[in-house]
C-alpha cells in the first residue's frame, strides 16, 4: 500500500518536475513565463500527433519499432513547445510585450491548441469514447529495467520508472549543477537579478533569455509527454491535463528557484494531489479539498520564506521586467 | 606624460530629439587623472558611457594608443582594457563579492570561484583595499560596494579606469581612502577620467580637467594652471557668486519639538535611538552622517509616513499658539491640524513625484483637494509649473513633459519649487543637490535662504560637509540612529563633524 502510494506519488509528481525545472531555468533569466500550463499542453499533443502518424503509417501495430515510436513523438513535442517557447521570447524579449498578458496569453492558446487538435484526431478515429488510445506507443514509453521488481521494496520504489521520469531527475539535477557551480549558470543568474549589471559585465542579455526561456519550454513540454505517455497510458482526452501547468508554477515557490529541491518537492505535490484516493471513505466534495493541499502548502512555503528574509530565497529580482539598454 | 591612452575625435549622441553630446573631443594620457566637469545634462555620463559601450555614438571616431577602435558593447570596452565604475553600481546583491567580480569575464584558465577570490585577495593588497572575497553585496557598506566594483575593473586588467561620481556617496575618510588609491594607479601608469561636482576634489586630485557644458566640449586645463572661478565660468559659461549668504536667524522661536523617538525595524533594527532635538523659526538645521544612519526614517517620523515606537513630535503652531502631537499622524491628518509642512525627500521618482506625469500634474498632487467643482482644477498648477519653470531654470521642451524624461537636476528643481510654493513653515530636504551642478545647487542654496529668511523652519540632510558648515545653523550628526553630536555650523571644523560620523560606528550598530 504504501509503495504503491509512492509510486503513483512519483508518476503523478514527474510532469510537474519537469514544468518547474523548465520554469525556474525560464524564471532565473527573469522571465516570468506563465505560458508553461500552455506549453505543456503543446508538448502532449504534439508528441500525440507524432504517434498517432506514426502507429497509422504501419500496416499492423506489432510491426512497431520500440526505438522511432520513442523518437518520434519526443521530437515532435520538443518541437511544439520549443516553437510556443520562441513565440514567447520573441514577444517579451524582442517586442518587450508584458510578461504576465503573453504568458496568459500563450497559457489559453496551449490549451485550446491541444483541445482543437486532441478533438480532431478523436474525429479521426471514430471512437465512441472521447479520447485516442496510443497503448502501444505508450508501452514502449513505459519499458521498464528488467531486473527492477526482482529487487523487493528498494525496486519498486528507486527503479521502477521509465526512461523519462529518470531523465526529469536527471535533468533538474543537471540544471542544479549548472546553475550554481558554472560560470553559464552565475551569468544566467546574473542576467535575471539585474540585467544591467550583467550588460555592464560583457554577457549578451538577449541571448540568454532567449536559451533559457527556449530550454525552460522544451524541458516543460517533455512534462506534457510524460503525462500522456507514461501516466495515461497513452490515452489523450481533451482537458485531461487539467491544472498540472499551474501546480508547477507552484512548484517553483515551492522549491525556492532551487531545481534540486524540486525534485523532493514535485513527489510531495504528487502525494498530496492523490493522497485523497488513499484515505478511505471520503466524499466527493471532501477529496476536492484534499486536492487543494498542494496549493496550501506553497502559500505555507510563501509565509515561511517571507518571515526568514533570506535575500537568498528571494525570487530573481527583475523577474517579470523586460529590458532595453538605452533606456533613460 | 605618456601616450594618448584614448582620444575621442567629434562624438556625437542625440536622444531623439536632445542632443546629448555634440563633436566632442577628449584626449587622456597614461599616467594621469583627468577631471571633467559639467553641469547636469552636460552630457559627461553621456559621454563615458559611450566609451564603455553601453551607448554607441551616432558619429566620430575613438581612438586607443593611437588606433581608431569601435566599441559597440560593454564587451569591446573590456577588450580595449577599458573598465568603467558607474554612479549607480552595477551589482548583484544576493552574489558574494568574487562572483561580481568575475561575472563575464572568461578567464583563460577556467571557472574557479577559489582561485578567483584569491587573485583578488592579492589586487586588494596591492592597492591598499579592505575587502572581504566572500561577502555578499547585500551585506556591504556602499564604500565597500563601491570597492568591490574597482577591483572588478582591475581584475579584467583594465588600464584605462572611467569613476562617474565616485564620491557623491562617500564620508570625507572614504574620499580621501580612495584617492590614495586612486593616486596609486596613476603611478602605476593608468590612465583616470573622473566625473565629479566637487569642485574641491578636482583641484586635489587631478591633472588636468575638461570642461562640458550642454554637451559641447568647452576646453582642457592643467589643474595647477587654473582656479575654482575659472572652471565655474567654464562650465556655466558665465561668472557666477559662489558664495551663500547666511543670515543670523531672526527671532527665533520654537517650531518643531523632536523628543525622545525610537523606532525600531522589523528585522529588530534600532533605527532611530533616543532622538531629541529642536528645530525653531528662521534657521537651518544641518543633519550629518553617513548615508543610511537613521536621516531618511526621521525625517518621514515627522512627515508621518513612519510609524515610532515611542517619543513625541510637537509642533507648535504659529497661528493658534497650540501645540499638536504629530507622532503616528498621517500626512494628511497632519495638514488638515494646519501644520504646513513640505517634505523633499531622498527619493525623488519614488516618493516625491510621479515619473509617468507631467510638470502640471504632479503640482496638482498637491492641490487637487482644493477644487470644488468635479472637474479638475487645471489653471492654477499650470501656472505655478510655468512660474517653477521660469524662475529655476528648469530645462524641459514644455510643462506637458513627464518627468521621468527630465535629468536628475531639473527633476529636483521641480519638486523643490514645487514644495516651497506650498509655503511651509517646516520645511525638510534630503540631499536637495545631490546630483545637480554647481549653478543649480546654488540656486537651491539661495532659495532655502530665502525660505529662512521668511521665518521657515528649515531641516537640512546633506552629505557635503563643506556646505553644510556654510548653510546651516547648527549641523547635528547622526550615527547609526543616534545623535552623536550637535554642533555650531560657524564654528566648527569638517574634521570635527567627520569624527562624530563614525564615531558611534563600533557602538551598537547590528549593520
Amino acid at each position: 500500500m504504501l509503495i504503491a502510494f509512492i509510486q503513483r506519488a512519483v508518476v503523478q509528481g514527474i510532469p510537474l518536475l519537469f514544468g518547474s525545472t523548465g520554469e525556474i531555468i525560464t524564471e532565473k533569466s527573469g522571465n516570468l513565463n506563465l505560458g508553461i500550463p500552455g506549453i505543456m499542453y503543446v508538448g502532449g499533443i504534439c508528441g500525440v500527433i507524432g504517434s498517432f502518424m506514426y502507429e497509422r503509417s504501419l500496416p499492423s501495430l506489432d510491426a512497431i519499432n520500440p526505438a522511432l515510436a520513442v523518437l518520434i513523438p519526443l521530437l515532435c513535442c520538443m518541437l511544439g513547445s520549443l516553437m510556443v517557447g520562441l513565440i514567447y521570447a520573441f514577444l517579451t524579449i524582442t517586442l518587450r510585450a508584458n510578461q504576465n498578458v503573453t504568458g496568459l496569453a500563450l497559457t489559453t492558446f496551449g490549451v485550446g491548441f491541444g483541445n482543437f487538435f486532441g478533438g480532431s484526431l478523436i474525429k479521426l478515429v471514430e471512437s465512441d469514447m472521447p479520447s485516442i488510445a496510443l497503448t502501444t506507443t505508450s508501452n514502449c514509453f513505459r519499458t521498464q529495467l528488467p531486473f527492477a521488481h526482482s529487487l523487493g521494496w528498494f525496486g519498486e520504489v528507486f527503479l521502477s520508472y521509465s526512461f523519462l521520469a529518470y531523465t526529469a531527475i536527471f535533468l533538474s539535477l543537471i540544471a542544479s549543477f549548472v546553475l550554481n557551480r558554472t560560470r553559464v549558470g552565475l551569468q544566467l543568474r546574473a542576467v535575471g537579478e539585474s540585467p544591467t549589471t550583467a550588460d555592464a559585465a560583457g554577457i549578451n542579455v538577449n541571448r540568454y533569455k532567449y536559451v533559457a526561456t527556449c530550454v525552460g519550454s522544451v524541458i516543460a513540454g517533455l512534462g506534457g509527454l510524460y503525462y500522456v505517455m507514461d501516466y495515461a497510458n497513452g490515452v489523450w482526452s481533451n482537458d485531461g491535463f487539467g491544472d498540472r501547468g499551474w501546480l508547477a508554477i507552484a512548484l517553483v515557490i515551492f522549491a525556492v528557484w532551487k531545481p534540486n529541491m524540486s525534485i523532493l518537492g514535485s513527489i510531495l505535490f504528487g502525494g498530496l494531489f492523490i493522497i485523497h484516493n488513499y484515505i478511505p471513505n471520503l466524499s466527493v466534495s471532501s477529496q476536492e479539498i484534499f486536492k487543494m493541499l498542494p496549493y496550501v502548502v506553497t502559500i505555507l512555503v510563501l509565509l515561511v520564506v517571507s518571515m526568514r528574509k533570506k535575500r537568498e530565497s528571494q525570487p530573481p529580482a527583475s523577474l517579470g521586467l523586460s529590458y532595453f539598454r538605452e533606456e533613460r | 606624460m605618456g601616450t594618448a591612452a584614448i582620444e575621442l575625435k567629434n562624438i556625437t549622441k542625440t536622444f531623439g530629439d536632445v542632443v546629448a553630446n555634440k563633436d566632442v573631443n577628449l584626449t587622456v594620457n597614461r599616467g594621469e587623472i583627468l577631471s571633467i566637469l559639467g553641469e547636469n545634462g552636460s552630457g559627461k555620463t553621456t559621454l563615458m558611457n559611450m566609451i564603455s559601450g553601453i551607448y554607441f555614438p551616432d558619429h566620430g571616431s575613438i581612438y586607443i594608443d593611437g588606433e581608431e577602435v569601435v566599441i559597440r558593447s560593454p564587451k569591446d570596452a573590456f577588450d580595449h582594457k577599458i573598465g568603467m565604475i558607474h554612479q549607480h553600481f552595477k551589482l548583484v546583491d544576493v552574489f558574494s563579492a568574487t562572483e561580481n567580480i568575475v561575472l563575464g569575464f572568461k578567464e583563460k584558465s577556467g571557472f574557479n570561484i577559489k582561485r578567483s577570490a584569491q587573485q583578488i585577495a592579492k589586487i586588494s593588497h596591492q592597492y591598499g583595499f579592505d575587502i572581504d572575497p566572500n561577502k555578499k553585496i547585500y551585506e556591504m557598506s556602499i564604500s565597500e560596494k563601491q570597492t568591490v566594483e574597482i577591483i572588478k575593473v582591475l581584475y579584467r586588467g583594465a588600464d584605462i579606469l572611467i569613476l562617474d561620481e565616485p564620491t557623491a556617496v562617500l564620508t570625507p575618510q572614504e574620499t580621501e581612502k580612495l584617492f590614495a588609491v586612486l593616486r596609486r594607479m596613476r603611478d602605476d601608469g593608468k590612465a583616470i577620467i573622473i566625473i565629479t561636482h566637487k569642485m574641491h576634489e578636482v583641484l586635489a586630485l587631478s591633472d588636468r580637467v575638461s570642461v562640458l557644458r550642454k554637451g559641447e566640449y568647452i576646453g582642457t586645463v592643467n589643474t595647477c594652471e587654473t582656479s575654482e572661478a575659472q572652471l565655474t565660468e567654464m562650465m556655466v559659461g558665465k561668472k557666477v557668486e559662489l558664495n551663500i549668504q547666511r543670515s543670523e536667524p531672526k527671532n527665533p522661536e520654537e517650531r518643531l519639538e523632536v523628543s525622545h523617538i525610537n523606532c525600531i525595524s522589523r528585522d529588530g533594527v534600532k533605527l532611530l535611538n533616543d532622538i531629541s532635538f529642536t528645530v525653531r523659526s528662521g534657521e537651518i538645521l544641518g543633519i550629518a552622517g553617513i548615508a543610511g544612519s537613521g536621516q531618511r526614517e526621521l525625517l518621514e517620523a515627522i512627515a508621518g509616513l513612519q510609524h515610532l515606537n515611542s517619543g513625541e513630535i510637537l509642533y507648535h503652531n504659529p497661528k493658534t499658539g497650540h501645540t499638536d502631537n504629530l507622532r503616528d499622524k498621517t500626512p494628511m491628518q497632519i495638514r488638515e491640524l494646519g501644520v504646513r509642512l513640505s517634505f523633499v525627500p531622498e527619493d525623488r521618482l519614488g516618493m516625491g513625484l510621479v515619473g509617468n506625469m507631467n510638470i502640471v500634474d504632479n503640482m496638482m498632487l498637491r492641490s487637487y483637494r482644493k477644487g470644488k467643482s468635479f472637474f479638475l482644477e487645471r489653471k492654477a498648477p499650470k501656472d505655478l509649473a510655468d512660474r517653477i519653470i521660469e524662475e529655476l531654470e528648469v530645462a524641459t521642451p514644455n510643462v506637458n513633459t513627464p518627468v521621468r524624461r527630465l535629468s536628475g537636476g531639473n527633476v529636483q528643481k521641480v519638486l523643490v519649487g514645487r514644495e516651497i510654493a506650498a509655503a511651509p513653515t517646516v520645511l525638510m530636504v534630503a540631499y536637495p543637490v545631490r546630483g545637480l551642478d554647481i549653478n543649480s545647487s546654488y540656486l537651491i542654496y539661495n532659495l532655502l535662504n530665502e525660505q529662512k529668511e521668511h521665518g521657515v523652519a528649515i531641516i537640512f540632510v546633506g552629505e557635503d560637509l563643506d556646505v553644510l558648515m556654510e548653510l546651516c545653523d547648527r549641523v547635528m550628526v547622526i550615527g547609526s540612529g543616534k545623535i552623536t553630536g550637535t554642533v555650531d555650523a560657524r564654528t566648527a571644523t569638517k574634521e570635527q563633524i567627520g569624527l562624530l560620523m563614525t564615531s558611534s560606528d563600533r557602538g551598537d550598530n547590528n549593520e
